[in-house]
């Protein structure tokens, strides 16, 4: 702090060498003037991520241990909330329904933009027109998608039926079947958020040197191999941030199962989001979705930080 | 700029590569046409069907006659000029608090070298790590003590808590030169003034972004709004088109989820060489 300070003083006389410096008494002071500006300057921002960030994190874990009704003194009751939440037949489902939902979607979600980019990045016409239309399932509130997607499922007049029936294959129950709801909601999820992933492996697949594939057709690579000799090892980066950053989001999922099936039929489709919520404000039990939540929080909380931890050393190696 | 790719330019120069070229073309076309377009196509044409048109088996693909009643209905039925507005206020408030709360703090710990910034900034980054959704059930009983429920406050004052977009200031403040804004400083200017005349101006592509990821966010966002506005005259029109999503002919359902896509997808063709400039460069989502 004092070299900071000193270097600012040499550079403000170097700025001015007309003028003395000040004196020590009145330096000190402008110090202490710059310091309440500069936190004048933060304190919004500060705030705001005081009581909407910081405050709650701390929040989640201390009404984990209580039990806690809105307007009564909360009571502590060690890890009674636990317990409870994990004698919840609903518990296990919810997990299990997100950890599925997850893997399905990273399947999926993973596959099919890296597969699309790759296809994009050879067309040589109509470039802009690609990728304007793959975004624009993005750019529809996801609200929206989750509505338009539950009347195509509609088992009797649904396009999805129809479509099926056009081509004579045999029809679906879709999300109102407890064997199809969670598929019929990764391929809604899918299908909303595609465009951004496609975007970002165009964007790696054109910073891969074309000397590479040069020398790796000299070679006598067939196509494959260069995908799988040079694509994906130079894309190998953003396919590792994507499938974390996936992971991430596709485990706070709550608005297809809330809007599509309302976690039915038969708790098929209940993830953890959507159980926080229920024990909120369904059972009006603060302390079991804090639980939950903390449980949540805990297993995100260790992919997000692989995730910082990969950016950080890579930002630094570039 | 023609890179040399997977395909070699001499591959599809032949006539069997160019083949192989069109034929992918096309079917690529295709397929993002039948994928991407035709949902939002089918979307926006039942709308304005007959409701026992749209009902029917099999569907009909271009209405048989066009009616404009599902989105007038849409319109008065579902009041969806309220909601809309709800949208449009707590997406322009999130906006305005958090390009002023924001920039104004990213400047101070990227120029004003404040006591215990890094410690701050460090406080700021952790919270990316804590995954937002997570954190909602927490957030709302903080929001209901200070008495904010049903009010635009519970959108906008949790919107500048956001660290990407902090950051994103910070970094590009960073590498704006010192020495203009000593410049600055030398010719009588104060920080406030510093910051509104010099830094600003300079910073515009990136408020750019920050603008439409703050737009974005609030126009796109469902469990939130959800929990913080029960009273229906005050909920945007994701909660509203959900909550009376029941009981509504589907005509007007459908005509109302078009009128709520519009404005995203307005906003996403005017300024769809910039939005995808800034996701292509490595701009993180989710």
């Amino acid at each position: 702090m004092t070299r900071t300070a000193q270097r600012r003083t040499v550079e403000k006389v170097a700025v001015r060498p007309m003028q003395a410096p000040p004196p020590a008494g009145d330096r000190r002071r402008r110090r202490l003037a710059d310091q309440v500006r500069a936190y004048g300057f933060l304190l919004g921002g500060l705030v705001c991520f005081a009581l909407f960030s910081w405050y709650p994190a701390i929040r989640a874990v201390v009404i984990a241990f209580q039990k806690y009704t809105p307007g009564s003194d909360p009571e502590w009751v060690g890890t009674a909330n636990f317990t409870r939440v994990f004698a919840d037949p609903e518990f296990a489902a919810a997990w299990r329904n997100t950890l599925t939902f997850t893997l399905l979607a990273l399947l999926l979600g993973f596959a099919v933009p890296f597969v699309l980019a790759l296809v994009l990045n050879e067309l040589r016409h109509a470039k802009a027109f690609f990728r304007v239309v793959v975004y624009l399932p993005v750019m529809i509130p996801p609200v929206v998608s989750a509505l338009l997607w539950k009347w195509f499922y509609d088992p009797g007049t649904g396009l999805a039926n129809e479509t099926l029936r056009f081509l004579h294959l045999p029809t679906s129950n879709w999300s109102n079947g407890a064997d199809t709801a969670l598929v019929s909601l990764v391929i809604v999820a899918t299908w909303a958020n595609l465009g951004g992933t496609v975007l970002i492996y165009l964007a790696a697949l054109q910073s891969i040197p074309g000397e590479l594939y040069e020398a790796a057709e000299l070679d006598g690579a067939s196509l494959l191999q260069r995908i799988r000799h040079v694509t994906i090892p130079q894309t190998r980066f953003v396919i590792l941030m994507l499938m974390l950053l996936q992971i991430i989001a596709t485990m706070q999922v709550f608005t297809e199962p809330f809007v599509i099936t309302g976690g039915g039929p038969e708790n098929a489709t209940v993830t953890v989001l959507y159980l926080i919520y229920k024990y909120a404000f369904l059972y009006n039990d603060f302390g079991g979705a804090c639980a939950l939540s903390v449980l949540l929080l805990a297993l995100l909380g260790a992919f997000s930080a692989v995730y910082l931890r990969l950016t950080r050393t890579e930002g630094e190696g570039a | 700029m023609t890179t040399r790719t997977l395909v070699s330019p001499a591959t599809l120069a032949r006539p069997r590569g160019r083949a192989v070229y069109w034929s992918v073309f096309t079917g690529t076309v295709l397929l993002f046409a039948l994928a991407f377009l035709f949902p939002v196509y089918w979307m926006a044409t039942s709308a304005m069907k007959s409701p026992d048109e749209v009902a029917r088996t099999p569907p009909t693909v271009v209405p048989e006659q066009w009616h404009l009643s599902g989105y007038t209905d849409a319109w008065d039925l579902m009041q969806l000029p309220t909601h809309l507005w709800n949208t449009v206020v707590q997406a322009a408030g999130a906006w305005v608090f958090q390009l002023v709360f924001c920039t104004a703090a990213a400047y101070a710990l990227s120029k004003l070298r404040p006591v215990f910034g890094k410690v701050v900034l460090g406080g700021i980054l952790a919270t990316l790590m804590v995954p937002a959704q997570a954190l909602v059930v927490p957030k709302y009983l903080t929001v209901a003590d200070l008495g904010l429920l049903n009010d635009p406050l519970a959108i906008w004052l949790p919107a500048v808590a956001n660290a990407f977009n902090l950051y994103l200031l910070k970094r590009f403040f960073d590498q704006l030169p010192r020495d203009v804004l000593e410049a600055a400083e030398i010719d009588g200017a104060g920080k406030l003034r510093t910051l509104w005349s010099i830094v600003l101006p300079m910073s515009r592509p990136v408020l750019g972004v920050v603008s439409i990821f703050a737009l974005v966010a609030v126009w796109q966002d469902f469990l939130w709004p959800l929990m913080v506005f029960s009273d229906t005259d005050k909920q945007p029109i994701s909660v509203a088109l959900v909550q009376l999503s029941q009981n509504i002919p589907l005509t007007v359902l459908i005509a109302s989820m078009v009128i709520a896509s519009i404005p995203m997808v307005a906003m996403f063709l005017v300024f769809q060489r910039h939005i995808i400039a800034g996701i292509g460069a490595g701009s993180s989502k989710g």
